[in-house]
């Protein structure tokens, strides 16, 4: 029963990941860049919720609503200033730029929220599931996390499918250049992309921290940066592949934390990242590129 | 013997003898400050760091600025410099009694040790898009800080003890003694380095890497930089010399390692000092000074370093200002309207300048 | 024997067959042109001869020796060179560094040599810098040795991209549209010194073009692909008169 409510927990963390992994990504596979700031967009979404809630006294619905909204805002912002101009500069000069908005959000919110670890109030008032007489608990952030995952995932899947914006979203990530000649406006899809990792990273934020309830500047980076990995394990570019790649990283994560070492938890996952780049670096559903000559 | 002529030389020759006749005269300058009583104590205390600081940083940015390839995980091979070499120093310091002999034994495993790592690292990485390299790097920084925290390793006259995660498995004898102790780290360093050891380590590495890129490997190295498949239409072997220069710039993370632990008493792997925030300065000393010089790596370290002890009101924003330093250096340096707003102020320059000749 | 043997040379990008049953055979010394539409897999050829590309099928035989499939860094080694149709110089290099990473191979010494400065490394650099040199005077590059490779006019650029192949001592060189942006005169240039280059360096050449009059002018013998097959191959005025080739050119 134990194995049981270890795996439960893991897909529970799996799909938190799965869907800060959806930001990476879709920017990956449209913009050609490691936004490394997206984890440090899920704290600030975090403090959002958690300044309203906790101190002006706000219902849960607003307060992720907003924190939603001002996510979003973020990552166009974000996007505007500091990687539009470099859409020609070198990968090099772009992921400075990125690993520099990355360290500004963390030190921007050190300086106004202070370094003291906040505890998060759990969003979800969702009673637990008791199974098998007890024996087994589900949380209801569980049931929330995991549904909310699915239902994003589907929604995404058929955003890009049914929708002119979603398959403009396709063209630039297959060849930007033909797509611009085609007419799709790449700069608003870029920002779109942006905009929709953001506000995904939002609601991410939300679902971890309600299980996670310790809340400091640093919040988001590892959970950041672990989103990524899940994106490369399941095939960077790939929606499927990120919450393949979340729920395995989140089930491998909380199984090595109970059975091998709770310290090394994290050097597990950061293994397997390396051992996924050695054997197939293209990710599970993930396809090789070819660069032209 | 010839005579130094400047003018006749290349320019690359005459910047690297401006270089090192920039540290011998810093070098000169601070240690008649020292014996005439003209600095206080706590600029003396920043003095070995700086040497730290500015070695890393030349060791990055040989990877950065002539490989092109970003790590943000440098703070972890200075972090196996550092723990190799104080465990090598701590068992071998009752055995040899010439300190300038076990720091050099010391240098030498610290070096290896993260060169070693550098290149089990880079075999997996190195085939592939710099983003992940970039990631891996990251995540290695954060396997060594982890293992090495729950690493335990003790001495006593039955031989050595290990564990791993749980300290208290170990059954020490009373006069046994702790290598490393966990999360405790490393305690009772021998003090083996000075600003004067810094700065021959500097010289010492200035010497290898500016002989390293002007040599036929060095240029291997940044044609793979310019251009990977011309480079291999050219029979230039892009693994092989990828993996050289990271495995290079490894070790000289390592070595910067060497002198941080043994000017330490204790050294213990926290975020804050071989985690992602070292990392990350590191690479701010390395783009503030520009990619490719390491002249310029060394004058960002020092300045840097200085600045948040001279002005005090800044400590706080430190990190801040350093993430904007980063942001407004690559807009500045690749935005197209930067790029226009220079060449147009370079030539209202040039104009003013032909206008005084005239 | 011919220096090289193509022999039904195939590739397929997924679905799609982008050169099919490609054979050529190439004397020592000839001067030889592949031509063909945009698009017609000329420089997919290009590609599978220097390894960028693993043919699906079909051999590649350079002076008697089996090459298919080897990796790009081998063939150069094995005696292929080339240029690209869009240039790849190491920009941020001087011309005199692009073409001693071309002798990279040919004039050795080991890491260690350059760390320490030993004797070896003053006297192979200075046997460089003087190959380096007489390959540059060459291609009438010598009074910019000096300049970064970014910063030459591009016609230059195409030049010391040859320059820069040739320094790897090749059998056979492959230039890859060497013509493309250059005026008459340039163009007209350019033909005197790939003759100049067959004679003095003893080459073979094979390249990819479009300008006819280059081609007409230079070129011992064609091959003509269309659509990813040969259309056409033999003496280059036979085969410029093929009502075939002159329709594939010209449309009906």
């Amino acid at each position: 029963m134990n194995f049981l409510s270890y795996l439960i927990n893991g897909i529970s963390l799996g799909s938190v990941y799965a869907i800060i992994a959806l930001g990476y990504t879709m920017v990956y596979g449209i913009a050609k860049m490691l936004n490394f700031a997206h984890g440090d967009v899920i704290m600030v979404g975090c403090y959002i919720v958690f300044m309203t809630m906790s101190g002006q006294g706000w219902g849960a619905v607003p307060a992720v609503v907003l924190s939603i909204i001002v996510c979003t805002v973020l990552g166009i912002v974000i996007e505007k200033i500091a990687y539009k101009p470099l859409r020609k500069a070198t990968p090099l000069a772009v992921l400075i730029t990125a690993i520099g908005v990355s360290y500004f959000l963390e030190n921007a919110a050190l300086l106004i929220f202070g370094a003291d670890t906040r505890s998060f109030t759990n969003v979800v008032t969702l009673p637990a599931l008791k199974l098998a007489g007890g024996a087994l608990t589900i949380s209801g952030t569980t049931i929330v996390t995991f549904l909310a995952c699915v239902v994003i995932m589907a929604a995404l899947m058929l955003f890009i499918k049914k929708t002119k914006a979603g398959q403009a979203m396709l063209a630039v990530s297959e060849d930007k250049d033909a797509a611009q000649l085609m007419g799709v406006n790449v700069n608003a899809t870029i920002s779109l992309t942006f905009a929709i990792g953001s506000g995904l990273a939002a609601v991410a934020g939300v679902l971890f921290c309600s299980a996670y309830p310790t809340l400091t500047p640093y919040t988001g980076a590892m959970p950041g940066i672990k989103a990524f990995t899940a994106a490369v394990f399941g095939g960077i570019g790939s929606i499927p592949g990120a919450l393949i790649g979340g729920i395995l990283l989140g089930v491998i994560e909380i199984l090595g934390r109970a059975y091998i070492s709770s310290q090394l938890s994290d050097a597990i996952v950061f293994a397997v990242l390396i051992i996924v780049l050695l054997v197939k670096p293209s990710g599970i559903l993930g396809k090789q590129v070819h660069e032209k000559v | 013997m010839a005579k130094l002529n400047l003018k006749s030389m290349k320019k690359s020759t005459k910047d690297h003898i401006i270089t090192f006749a920039m540290v011998i005269v810093v070098y000169i300058i601070v240690q008649t400050m020292i014996t005439t009583g003209n600095m206080s104590s706590l600029m003396q205390g920043l003095l070995v760091p700086m040497c730290t600081y500015s070695i890393v940083a030349i060791g990055l940015n040989l990877c950065v600025g002539y490989l092109g390839e970003l790590s943000i995980g440098h703070a972890g091979f200075m972090c196996v410099g550092a723990f190799s070499s104080a465990f090598c120093t701590k068992l071998l310091q009752d055995s040899i009694q010439n300190e300038v002999i076990l720091f050099l034994i010391a240098i030498a495993v610290g070096t290896v040790a993260a060169a070693f790592f550098g290149f089990l690292i880079g075999i997996p990485v190195l085939r592939l898009r710099g983003d992940y390299l970039a990631i891996v790097t990251l995540a290695f920084g954060e396997i060594i800080k982890n293992v090495i925290n729950v690493l335990y390793i003790a001495k006593d006259e039955n031989g050595f003890h290990f564990a791993i995660s749980d300290g208290n498995k170990i059954e020490l004898s009373e006069d046994g003694i702790w290598l490393i102790n966990g999360a405790k780290g490393i305690a009772k360093i021998p003090h083996l380095s000075s600003f004067t050891a810094g700065v021959i380590m500097i010289l010492v590495i200035l010497f290898i890497v500016y002989n390293f890129v002007n040599s036929r490997t060095g240029r291997a190295v940044m044609a793979i930089r310019d251009n990977r498949i011309a480079a291999e239409s050219v029979g230039i072997n892009i693994t092989k010399f990828k993996l050289m220069a990271f495995t290079i710039s490894a070790a000289i993370a390592g070595a910067g390692g060497v002198l941080y632990a043994h000017n330490l008493s204790t050294v213990t792997a926290t975020p804050t000092n071989f985690g992602y925030n070292m990392s990350i300065m590191i690479l701010v000393f390395v783009v503030l000074g520009g990619m490719g010089s390491f002249r310029g790596s060394i004058i960002a370290a020092v300045i840097l370093t200085l600045l948040p002890e001279v002005l005090r009101g800044l400590k706080d924003y430190r990190m801040l200002i350093y993430s904007i330093v980063l942001i407004v250096m690559m807009l500045f340096n690749w935005a197209p309207k930067c790029i226009e707003m220079r060449q147009r102020i370079a030539a209202k320059f040039k104009k003013s300048a032909k206008k005084e000749a005239a | 024997m011919a220096l090289l043997e193509v022999k039904n040379l195939g590739i397929s990008f997924g679905g799609l067959r982008a050169v099919d049953g490609f054979n050529i055979t190439i004397e020592k010394g000839q001067l030889y042109g592949l031509i063909g539409p945009n698009g017609a897999g000329k420089t997919t050829c290009f590609n599978m001869l220097t390894g960028v590309y693993t043919p699906t099928d079909g051999t590649i035989t350079l002076d008697g020796k089996d090459i298919t499939g080897k990796k790009t860094v081998e063939i150069n080694k094995e005696g292929i060179a080339r240029t690209f149709q869009n240039i790849r110089l190491f920009k941020e290099q001087s011309v005199l560094d692009n073409v001693k990473i071309g002798l990279h191979n040919q004039m050795p010494y080991s890491t260690l040599t350059g760390i320490l400065r030993l004797p070896k490394y003053r006297k192979v650099e200075a046997e460089m810098n003087e190959k380096a040199m007489e390959l540059l005077k060459v291609f009438d590059l010598d009074k910019e040795a000096d300049f970064l490779a970014s910063n030459l006019p591009y016609g230059k650029q195409r030049k010391l991209e040859i320059a820069r192949a040739l320094a790897t001592n090749p059998k056979l060189l492959l230039l890859d549209e060497p013509a493309a942006g250059m005026n008459p005169n340039e163009t007209k240039e350019l033909m005197e010194t790939i003759h100049f280059v067959r004679d003095e360096f003893d080459m073979t050449v094979l390249l990819i073009e479009h300008d006819m009059k280059l081609v007409s002018g230079i070129c011992e013998e064609l091959t003509v692909l269309n659509f990813g097959q040969v259309l056409a191959q033999g003496k280059t005025s036979d085969v410029l008169n093929d009502p075939q080739v002159i329709k594939a050119y010209l449309g009906e």
